[in-house]
């Protein structure tokens, strides 16, 4: 890594390991997120990737290593400062994690609310320009979140992360369970975020649609238990058009979706692991 | 034959190491079960020390104050006055015979409402608070947590506990008086009006001995309890929530354990709290005891 590559990096992931309890998540990763990036991370699923999103919002508190943002590890930060830094980014979750006791408008404005002293009229315009951002009329408002469908709940999401103008975006998952129009439509918000406002983005996911479309960089994760002892877990980190390039053959297995000897693995994998229990047991 | 039958045996562990196994299975499970349970004890202590803090350092928002007071007290009213009012009615019921052989049925105000004030109100109060209310933060938490609905404050700057424990907390602890208050009144209430009523207690009298032998320390005696058992509910149900395993069963088990635990915790309390606190009364009045 150059000196401008340090000076220019926002997110910088050193070392980091993630257990719970007996099952390692995530082993020795390095990562390096230059300011304005948009990283697609992928991999199948257990490999990692939602964890890695929240270890980086200082949800999950890695085990081993540490992650810097602007220079600064969460987890050095008091709990006053906590929240200044954290509201920098802005998190959509994989169901979109809406309040489900409050209305729309009531979870868009949430973090106006929390963080800014703006009166009531202000607020509710505001959250009516970013729904409209996202496509949602204003006959949403007032409405719960349980009345909405997937792709208007996953829209509310994008447009609660969106509302302090964070400089950071985390994407887990944005377009899993939408139908393909919908899933689009994701795809174009997350461009459009981008070119409104400069910002850094994560998006977590295993659609290759949206990585081709979205990124500018790829990092493929591979299962821990998958993995010998020892081998890195990345298995490719590079522009978009170069993933199939590679020599790896599980990076060109993940991106056709092509299941090749898995089943037969699976159940294997299966069978010893009844033997050690029948040995265990015994 | 000989052969196989002695293959078997070199195979097969004898019974004292058979039985050596069972022991160390079974310490090796003791022991787990001590740790874990000084991990759970570690973990609501740090749950209540950051909850505590949170409470002295910055007020809770009104928005959520006021729907946590509405839910824990107003709501909660009407099912302790009625089992207060019930319980002061089978209090009647079940002492009215000894009584009257003895002749001292008029005493029986005294008995009702001392056993009321005292106990039944602030418990059975607390325990309506833990069925209805305990049970429904743990599950309403958990069910926030398995949404990720708790990350998403974590995330917007906002503390979970400052944002969802602290309104719950103050609103277990300054509406749990009051609810006491209303089952000792309801349940004195209906005790008075089943001895009068259907009993046929003379009512002067009744009214004159309960008087005579309820005082103020005793009504403090349950008040005081139930703030300690209000305070319990609110910390052991939002940890419960707090700490939901994911799906539908783990919330299901967070919302039956904060019951459970809340109950025995009300329980031991009661005990500790009743000893503590007639060995007050016993030192600020010591010729008390002589007078019943």
């Amino acid at each position: 890594m150059t000196a401008t590559d340090s000076e220019n990096s926002l997110i910088q992931v050193e070392g980091l390991g993630v257990t719970f309890g007996r099952q390692s998540v995530l082993r020795d990763l390095n990562l390096t997120i230059p300011r304005g990036q948009t990283l697609a991370i992928i991999g199948e699923s257990g490999c990692g990737k939602t964890v890695l999103l929240k270890a980086i919002i200082g949800l999950i508190h890695p085990t081993r290593g540490r992650i810097l943002f602007d220079g600064r590890d969460f987890f050095d930060l008091s709990e006053r400062e906590l929240p200044g830094q954290r509201i920098r980014f802005g998190f959509l979750f994989q169901q979109a994690a809406l309040f489900d006791s409050m209305t729309v408008a009531q979870n868009v404005a949430f973090p106006l609310r929390q963080h800014t002293r703006h009166d009531a009229g202000h607020i509710r315009r505001t959250v009516v320009e970013r729904l409209a951002e996202v496509g949602l009329p204003e006959n949403v408002v007032d409405k719960k979140p349980a009345e909405l469908s997937g792709g208007m709940r996953k829209r509310v999401g994008l447009a609660r992360a969106l509302v302090l103008e964070p400089e950071v975006i985390l994407y887990d998952e944005p377009t899993t369970g939408l139908d393909p129009i919908m899933s689009d439509v994701i795809n174009q918000l997350i461009l459009k975020t981008r070119q409104r406002h400069p910002v850094t983005s994560i998006v977590v996911t295993h659609d290759m649609r949206t990585t081709r479309k979205v990124a500018d960089r790829v990092v493929m994760l591979y299962p821990l238990a998958r993995l010998k002892p020892g081998a890195p877990q990345i298995l490719f980190d590079g522009p978009p058009n170069q993933i199939e390039s590679g020599t790896d053959s599980r990076v060109g297995q993940f991106v056709r979706g092509e299941a090749g000897e898995r089943l037969m693995e699976m159940r294997e994998t299966t069978a010893e692991e009844n033997t050690a229990q029948e040995g265990t047991d015994g | 034959m000989s052969d196989n039958a002695s293959t078997l045996e070199s195979h097969t562990p004898g019974l004292p190491t058979r039985l050596a196994e069972m022991a160390a299975d079974r310490i090796t499970g003791l022991g787990e079960l001590s740790m874990n349970v000084v991990v759970e004890f570690g973990n609501i202590g740090l749950f209540s020390y950051r909850t505590m803090r949170w409470l002295v350092t910055r007020f809770a928002r009104r928005e959520t104050i006021v729907p946590a007071f509405y839910q824990i007290g107003v709501l909660s009213l009407p099912v302790v006055a009625l089992t207060g009012t019930f319980i002061g009615m089978v209090l009647a019921v079940q002492s009215y015979a000894q009584f009257h052989m003895l002749g001292l049925e008029t005493r029986l105000g005294a008995v009702i409402n001392m056993s009321l004030v005292r106990e039944l109100g602030p418990v059975l109060a607390a325990t309506m608070l833990a069925g209805r209310v305990g049970s429904s933060i743990a599950a309403e938490l958990g069910t926030m947590r398995v949404t990720e609905q708790i990350d998403a404050l974590s995330s917007m700057g906002a503390d979970p506990i400052h944002y969802l424990v602290v309104p719950r907390f103050l609103g277990c602890l300054i509406m749990i008086p009051t609810l006491t208050l209303m089952a000792d009144f309801m349940g004195v209430v209906g005790g008075a009006f089943y001895s009068i009523y259907f009993l046929g207690i003379d009512a002067h009298h009744y009214m004159e001995n309960s008087q005579q032998y309820v005082g103020m320390f005793d009504l403090f005696n349950g008040v005081f309890k139930s703030l300690f058992f209000g305070a319990a509910i609110a910390l052991i149900s939002c940890h419960r929530g707090f700490h939901c395993d994911p799906g539908a069963e783990g919330v299901g088990r967070a919302a039956t354990s904060a019951f459970v635990y809340s109950f025995v915790v009300i329980l031991i309390l009661d005990l500790l709290l009743g000893i503590s606190l007639e060995g007050l009364y016993a030192s600020l009045w010591p010729e008390g005891r002589q007078m019943l």
